[in-house]
């Protein structure tokens, strides 16, 4: 710097300016726009404090609206009843033992159902992503499949399978199988050739390279399809319950629409938002102490 | 040269593409003696990258055939090791584990195993970063225990693919002084592949240049530099003689590429 002219009265340089071609400088006057705080401006970092601040705020934002629009009696309360009313609606159901039978329900449902769709996608998504002989067997297939829209499904597997818990795992597994095999598959493509190609001057056989060098390395993005997915599997076992259950969450809101409570369906609808939001980030909270060397440090 | 550890043998390659033939490498011939070190340097597609495939066995030929002591490469094996230019390290492995992968399938113990891992980590200097995931590693760190990792089964050829072009100019540097130090001490035949002039001329025995695609050979220069090689050399006027004629042997072939495109 000791070669450079004057800075001007101020004589701060900034990293930026320091590594820019050298201009005359020094009247002190700023070229170009204000700088706006950093979170405000494209790829700008941001403090977490900062983060959950704003997200707090909104939260807070729109619960402060229903409890204004519901305390001055904007809305009848059987279209939208107040917090309170739903508050002390789930603590009732709550306290009767309801509502953690009916989320213990949904939760073994969904494993089941899950459960069984992950553990097929995995190998056959591996598979075709690894094979282009089986992708051209079952990513077609699989893709056609994948844009028929689940709720049609539901007259069909109450004709297979009646109305009891297969059933349910049959929505789930439907709504679940077919995206996660294609996830998979995206997955284990990303896997760079040259890797595979240091596998074979090993001296590798491709059955070997597909377990020890292709699955640990999409097992990162393969977890994080598999969190993807678990959001849907939600969906999928409330319409599975809306329809023809005797128990479950979904059950739960379709009598409550019977008898127009809708501090119900409201509090469930909340309580199902919950248990996604926990699941998703007990998914995060797992895939980071599994796969902490997925992470770029530098 | 008749004992040569690599022939290359009449080696051509045509890639077919929907709407037309590309000629990447036209007859080629080239004799690598034992413990010898040579650089393929040439324009950028001139196909010394297939050629280095080829021989590793993950590319196949159209015609040619490729011997290493005298008997034909029908595929990868663990007679030739391989550094890319990308890296290629395992993320889910630390460094020692990585060496250590490579030497899975030998016949020795486990505590065996991870001293000979150790071993070349600290022939590539690394001894302190055993225990590190490769994205704790800096990209010259990778490339080392990449190097570590293909030396540790003793190939009888160790084949590089630009391995320190992703590099920035001074971690370069020191690479090509650790590799010379390291082969120096661990003489073994290398094919070389790079379009860093410098570089060829300081890590090789011989500098081979191609012509443009179709890839032939267009002519060699001997660096007959002594060893050990010294980075001070590099101001020699010996080395500048050497540089400047690999140097012109290549700008031949891209003006020439200039040329054809300014026709075109």
């Amino acid at each position: 710097m000791s070669n450079e002219p004057d800075n001007g009265p101020s004589g701060s340089v900034t990293p930026v300016a320091a590594g820019a071609p050298m201009r005359p400088r020094g009247s002190g006057a700023a070229r170009g726009a204000r700088r706006r705080p950093e979170m405000f401006r494209i790829g700008g970092g941001i403090h977490s404090f900062h983060f959950i601040g704003i997200a707090a705020f909104v939260f807070v934002l729109i619960f402060s609206l229903w409890l204004v629009v519901t305390a001055n009696a904007w809305v009848r309360p059987i279209f939208l009843p107040g917090p309170i009313d739903v508050w002390n609606r789930l603590s009732e159901l709550a306290a009767s033992g309801d509502l953690v039978n009916d989320i213990l329900i949904s939760c073994y449902r969904i494993a089941i159902g899950f459960t069984l769709a992950t553990v097929l996608a995995v190998p056959i998504g591996v598979m075709i992503g690894a094979y282009r002989a089986w992708e051209a067997a079952v990513e077609p297939l699989t893709d056609f499949v994948r844009y028929m829209p689940v709720v049609a499904f539901v007259p069909l597997t109450i004709l297979w399978a009646g109305t009891d818990d297969i059933q349910k795992f049959l929505i789930i597994w439907i709504g679940t199988f077919f995206q996660q095999v294609l996830l998979v598959m995206d997955n284990t493509k990303r896997v760079p050739l040259d890797v595979v190609d240091i596998g074979r001057t090993l001296g590798m056989k491709d059955r070997s390279i597909l377990g020890r060098i292709i699955f640990p390395a999409a097992a990162p993005g393969i977890w994080d399809s598999m969190r993807i997915s678990l959001g849907w599997a939600w969906t999928w076992v409330v319409l599975a319950e809306l329809v023809a259950a005797t128990s479950g969450l979904g059950y739960r809101i379709t009598t409550a629409q019977r008898f127009f409570q809708t501090d119900t369906i409201i509090g469930y609808i909340l309580v199902l938002g919950t248990l996604g939001l926990i699941t998703d980030q007990l998914m995060k909270f797992l895939g980071r102490r599994m796969f902490r060397y997925a992470e770029s440090r530098r | 040269m008749s004992e040569a550890k690599l022939e290359v043998r009449g080696l051509t390659k045509v890639f077919k593409t929907r709407r037309e033939e590309v000629l990447a490498l036209d007859n080629v011939d080239l004799d690598i003696a034992d413990n010898e070190f040579v650089t393929l340097v040439g324009t950028s597609g001139c196909g010394k990258s297939t050629l280095l495939s080829i021989v590793a066995g993950l590319q196949q030929e159209t015609s040619g055939d490729v011997y290493v002591d005298g008997e034909e490469v029908r595929g990868p094996g663990r007679d030739r090791g391989v550094v890319f230019q990308a890296y290629t390290l395992f993320p889910w492995l630390t460094a020692r584990k990585n060496v250590e992968f490579a030497l899975r399938g030998e016949d020795i113990s486990r505590a065996q195993r991870a001293e000979k891992a150790n071993e070349l980590l600290a022939l590539v200097g690394l001894e302190r970063f055993a225990d590190a995931h490769p994205n704790e590693l800096s990209g010259g760190m990778q490339q080392r225990v990449a190097i570590a990792r293909a030396l540790s089964y003793k190939p009888q050829i160790l084949l590089m693919d630009e391995p320190f072009g992703a590099l920035d100019a001074l971690t370069r540097q020191l690479m090509q002084e650790l590799l010379t130090e390291v082969w120096e001490q661990h003489r073994l035949t290398v094919l070389f592949v790079t379009h860093d002039v410098e570089e060829a001329v300081y890590i090789s025995d011989r500098v081979i240049v191609m012509t443009n695609r179709p890839g032939r050979i267009k002519t060699e220069i001997k660096v007959d530099l002594p060893r050990p090689r010294r980075y001070e050399m590099v101001g020699s006027p010996e080395f500048g003689s050497l540089y400047a004629e690999v140097l012109e042997s290549i700008r031949e072939e891209s003006l020439e590429i200039e040329q054809l495109g300014s026709t075109l």
